[in-house]
C-alpha cells in the first residue's frame, strides 16, 4: 500500500506527508521508544551499593553492572533455578492454556452460531467470565479451591490445589481456560458470522457431512479471525501475572516471567527487574514472530497454493468436497479482507 | 506518562503484568534515580525546628477511628494541620508506594505509618531519619515494640501498634481428655490431640499459618526462639542452621509427618485457620488475638462460642515466643515541618491515645500502661497474657534485604513442613541464602 502511495504523489507532497506525521512519530519514539531504551539501559545497572558496617547506611546510586543482571537471571544461584522455573510455568500456561482455551473457544461459538432461537442468552452466559475482571476470578477460584471449598466437595475427595505441585498448575489452567475461553469465541463468532450461507447449502448439496463440513469449509473461512484471536490469547497468556498471583500467591508453582520482574522490582532491585522484563520482551516477540511467520504465511500463501488444501480428502464426496473448498477459497479471500480489516 | 507517573508505582505498573508498560514503569523511574546523589545520600541531617501542616500517610484507615485522632489534634493546632494519606490496604502496596516516594524524593508525605520489618530498609536507605529519644515517649513503650523500631542502635521509629500470637485452645474438648489446663509445650499439646484425636472422628489437632507467605516468617521465627535460638544474632549474622533452628522447624515437621497439624494448614492464613477453628475442625489455634472477637460472636457464625481458652503459644522448651507484628510512625526524609511531625508522632504515642486506640479498635497498642488499665482488662479477659506474649515476642530479622531474607524463609521452611526437603537440609541451605544476602 506504501509502494503504491508514493508511485501516485510527487516528491513534495511526499515530504509534507512526512512533516504531517512527524508529531505522531515522534511521540512514538517517546512514549514507546525511550522507555524501551531505557529499560534496557536500566537492566544494565546495579541500584544501591554495600552497607556501611559502621552505620549500617547504603550507598545510594546506580552503578554500570554490564551483562551482570541477565548472567544473574540465569544462573544465579536463588535467581537462575527461579528463572528456568518461571520460564517454564509461562510456556506451560501458554501453551496448554491456549491450545484448549482454541478448541473450547471454537466450540462454543459454534454453539452460539447454532442457537438461534436464544442466541441473546447463550451468548451472554458464554461471556460473563470474560466480563469478570481477572483479580476477581482469581479470588473466586480461590475459595472454590481452597481445601474444604466447593471443588473438593463436588469431588469428594481433598486435593490440596494451593499447595506446590502439579495441582497448583492445574488450578491455575483451570481458571484461565475458564475465564479466556469466551474471548476466542466471541472472536470466532464474529468470523463464523460473515461465512456466507449459500456456502453452506452448496457443501450440503454435494452430500458433505457435518465433519468434513466444518475441516473443510467452516475452520479455513473462519481461520484468519481464529488466526488473530489465538495470537492475542498466546501474547496475554505469556505475561500472564494477575492469575497465579492472587490464587497461588509466593507458590513456586504458579511463578511467571512477569512475576519474577514485579518481585525483582519489589525488592528495589530494579536492574535485575528490568533484565527479565527485557528477557521476557524478547521471548514474547520471538514466539510472536515465529507463529506470525508459520501460520501468517500459510493464511496468505494459500492463495498461491491452491492444491495444498485439497491434498488432504477424505474417501467419500471426493468431487464434491474438492468443488465445496474450491469455490470456497474464492469467498474466503474476498472475507479475508473484511476480517483483517475489521481487526486492524 | 514518564513525567507525570511517579505515584504510579513501579511495583503496581509490573504487577499490571503488561510487559510495555513495565518496561515504561521501570525506565519512567529509572530516570530520576540517576540522579540521586552518590555518597551518603540526602536528607540525613533532619530539621526539628520546623513547624507547618504535614501528611500523615498510612493503610488504609479500615476501623474508621483515625480522623477522630487526627480530628483531636487539628483542633489544638490550627497552624500545623495534620491531612491523612490513605494507602492501599496491603502492606506491599504500602511500601512500594513509600518508596517510589522517596525515590522521587517527594514532600508529599511526612509521617510514614510503617510495618516494623521495614525499618532497617528505609533506615539503611536513609528513606526516614534518626528520631531524638529524648522527646518521644519510647520509655513507656514495650521493649520489644522498641526494638522493631531500631536499626543500629538507633531510633528511626516510634512504636504506635504492635501485636503477638496466642494459643486457643477447645476447652470443653480438653476436659473431655481429662486436661484441664492448655499446654505449655509442643509435646504436650501433641499429647493432647492424639488423645483427642483417638476419641473424636473429624476433628484435627493444631492450625497456625503454614502457607508460603509472611505468616510463615513468624511462624518460624517465633518457634526457632522458642527453641532457644535465633534466625539472626544480635550481630545480623544468620544462625538459620544452628540446632536450636533445626529443633524448631523439626518440632513442627513432626506434627504434620504425625498428623497433629493437619496437611491442609499448608495452604492456611490467618483467616482460613481461623475458620477452620471457629468451624469446630481444629482443637488448637495459633493466631492474632483478633480473632476472640469473631469466636464469641453472637450471631451463631461461631460453632465454639463460650468453649474457648486462650494462653501463650506452646513453646518446643522454656516459654512459648509469638511473633512481634505491629506498625511504627516514622518521618520521611525529604519532608517538610519535621518538627510538627516529631511532635504529632509523640501525641499519638501519649497515653491517653493509646489506650482510646486499643479501646475503640480492639488493636493492641505499644505503651505499656494501657495493659494495666481496668477498662480494657474488662474487656479482654485475656490482657494479661497477650503483655506477656508480646514482652517474650520475637522480632522478625532486622535486615536491610528483607524481602529476600522473607522469601527465603518461607521456601525453607515450607519446603520442609510439606515433605519434600528434610530439616537439616532445609535449614543449612537456608543458612548458605542468608548468608549470601547479608554478605552483599
Amino acid at each position: 500500500m506504501a509502494d503504491a502511495h508514493s508511485r501516485r504523489v510527487t516528491g513534495g507532497q511526499g515530504r509534507m506527508a512526512y512533516l504531517l506525521l512527524l508529531p505522531t512519530l515522534v511521540l512514538l519514539a517517546l512514549v514507546v521508544g525511550f522507555p524501551l531504551v531505557l529499560s534496557a539501559w536500566q537492566s544494565l545497572t546495579q541500584s544501591g551499593g554495600d552497607i556501611d558496617p559502621q552505620t549500617g547506611i547504603i550507598k545510594q546510586g546506580d552503578t554500570f553492572v554490564g551483562l551482570d543482571n541477565y548472567v544473574e537471571a540465569f544462573t544465579g544461584s536463588g535467581a537462575g533455578a527461579g528463572f528456568w522455573n518461571a520460564f517454564w510455568n509461562t510456556t506451560l500456561f501458554t501453551v496448554v492454556g491456549v491450545s484448549i482455551e482454541t478448541v473450547l473457544g471454537v466450540s462454543m461459538a459454534l454453539i452460539m452460531a447454532r442457537a438461534m432461537r436464544s442466541t441473546g442468552i447463550v451468548r451472554a452466559s458464554i461471556l460473563v467470565p470474560w466480563a469478570i475482571p481477572t483479580v476477581v476470578s482469581a479470588l473466586m477460584w480461590q475459595l472454590i479451591f481452597d481445601a474444604n471449598g466447593i471443588f473438593n466437595r463436588v469431588i469428594h475427595y481433598q486435593v490440596l490445589w494451593t499447595t506446590e505441585g502439579w495441582q497448583a498448575k492445574a488450578a491455575v489452567l483451570i481458571a484461565d481456560i475458564w475465564k479466556t475461553a469466551p474471548y476466542i469465541g466471541l472472536l470466532t463468532l464474529a468470523g463464523l458470522q460473515t461465512i456466507d450461507e449459500q456456502v453452506y447449502e452448496a457443501a450440503k448439496m454435494d452430500g458433505a457431512d457435518r465433519w468434513s463440513t466444518f475441516w473443510r469449509i467452516t475452520l479455513p473461512l473462519v481461520r484468519p479471525v481464529l488466526v488473530v484471536a489465538v495470537l492475542f490469547r498466546l501474547l496475554d497468556a505469556m505475561r500472564m501475572f494477575d492469575l497465579p498471583y492472587v490464587l497461588l500467591g509466593r507458590l513456586e508453582s504458579g511463578q511467571t516471567l512477569s512475576m519474577l520482574a514485579s518481585d525483582a522490582a519489589g525488592k528495589t532491585n530494579y536492574g535485575l527487574a528490568s533484565a527479565y522484563s527485557m528477557i521476557l520482551f524478547a521471548y514474547i516477540c520471538l514466539v510472536a514472530f515465529v507463529f506470525i511467520r508459520v501460520l501468517g504465511a500459510d493464511v496468505i500463501g494459500e492463495q498461491n497454493k491452491p492444491a495444498k488444501r485439497g491434498g488432504r480428502r477424505r474417501g467419500d464426496g471426493e468431487d464434491g468436497a474438492d468443488g465445496g473448498s474450491g469455490g470456497s477459497r474464492r469467498t474466503a479471500r474476498r472475507l479475508r479482507t473484511t476480517a483483517e480489516g475489521s481487526m486492524a | 506518562m514518564s513525567s507525570s507517573n511517579h505515584g504510579l508505582g513501579r511495583r503496581s505498573v509490573l504487577a499490571a503484568g503488561g510487559l510495555g508498560a513495565s518496561a515504561l514503569g521501570l525506565a519512567a523511574c529509572g530516570g530520576s534515580d540517576d540522579s540521586s546523589s552518590g555518597g551518603s545520600g540526602g536528607g540525613a541531617s533532619a530539621d526539628f525546628d520546623e513547624h507547618g501542616p504535614i501528611t500523615f500517610a498510612t493503610g488504609k484507615d479500615t476501623t474508621g477511628v483515625l480522623k477522630d485522632f487526627l480530628d483531636r489534634w487539628n483542633k489544638d493546632h490550627s497552624d500545623e494541620k495534620v491531612t491523612l494519606v490513605e494507602l492501599p490496604e496491603s502492606a506491599d502496596d504500602q511500601r512500594s508506594q513509600f518508596i517510589n516516594n522517596a525515590q522521587a524524593k517527594s514532600d508529599a508525605y511526612t509521617v510514614l505509618g510503617l510495618d516494623v520489618v521495614w525499618t532497617a530498609e528505609f533506615a539503611a536507605n536513609q528513606w526516614v531519619v534518626e528520631l531524638p529519644k529524648d522527646k518521644l515517649p519510647i520509655d513507656d513503650m514495650i521493649p520489644a515494640t522498641v526494638e522493631t523500631a531500631t536499626y543500629f542502635d538507633k531510633l528511626y521509629a516510634m512504636p504506635y501498634a504492635t501485636n503477638g500470637q496466642l494459643l486457643f485452645s477447645r476447652k470443653d474438648l480438653l476436659k473431655d481428655a481429662g486436661y484441664d489446663e492448655p499446654p505449655a509445650t509442643y509435646d504436650e499439646m501433641y499429647e493432647i490431640i492424639e488423645k483427642v484425636m483417638a476419641d473424636q472422628d473429624g476433628i484435627n489437632g493444631f492450625g497456625g499459618q503454614f502457607a508460603k507467605y509472611e505468616g510463615l516468617t513468624c511462624q518460624l521465627t517465633g518457634v526457632v526462639k522458642s527453641a532457644g535460638g535465633e534466625l539472626f544474632d544480635n550481630d545480623g549474622k544468620p544462625q538459620a542452621d544452628s540446632d536450636a533452628a533445626k529443633l524448631g522447624l523439626q518440632t513442627l515437621r513432626d506434627g504434620f509427618d504425625k498428623k497433629y497439624i493437619p496437611k491442609e494448614a499448608l495452604t492456611y492464613k490467618e483467616e482460613e485457620s481461623r475458620q477452620a477453628f471457629q468451624d469446630g475442625k481444629l482443637v488448637f489455634l495459633q493466631n492474632w488475638p483478633y480473632v476472640y472477637d469473631k469466636f464469641e460472636a453472637d450471631d451463631g457464625s461461631s460453632k465454639v462460642k463460650d468453649k474457648v481458652s486462650v494462653s501463650l503459644v506452646p513453646a518446643v522448651k522454656g516459654e512459648g515466643t509469638s511473633t512481634v507484628g505491629g506498625l511504627n510512625y516514622a518521618i520521611s526524609a525529604f519532608a517538610k515541618n519535621m518538627g510538627t511531625a516529631l511532635d504529632f508522632i509523640a501525641f499519638m504515642g501519649a497515653a491517653e491515645q493509646q489506650k482510646a486506640w486499643f479501646l475503640q479498635t480492639g488493636n493492641p497498642t505499644a505503651a505499656t500502661a494501657v495493659y494495666e488499665d481496668e477498662d480494657l482488662k474488662k474487656k479482654y479477659p485475656f490482657l494479661d497474657t497477650l503483655k506477656d506474649s508480646i514482652d517474650k515476642g520475637a522480632v522478625r530479622p532486622q535486615v536491610v534485604k528483607y524481602g529476600d531474607v522473607t522469601q527465603a524463609i518461607q521456601e525453607a521452611a515450607y519446603g520442609c513442613l510439606s515433605g519434600d526437603t528434610e530439616t537439616d537440609a532445609a535449614l543449612s541451605d537456608l543458612q548458605k541464602q542468608l548468608t549470601d544476602l547479608t554478605e552483599k
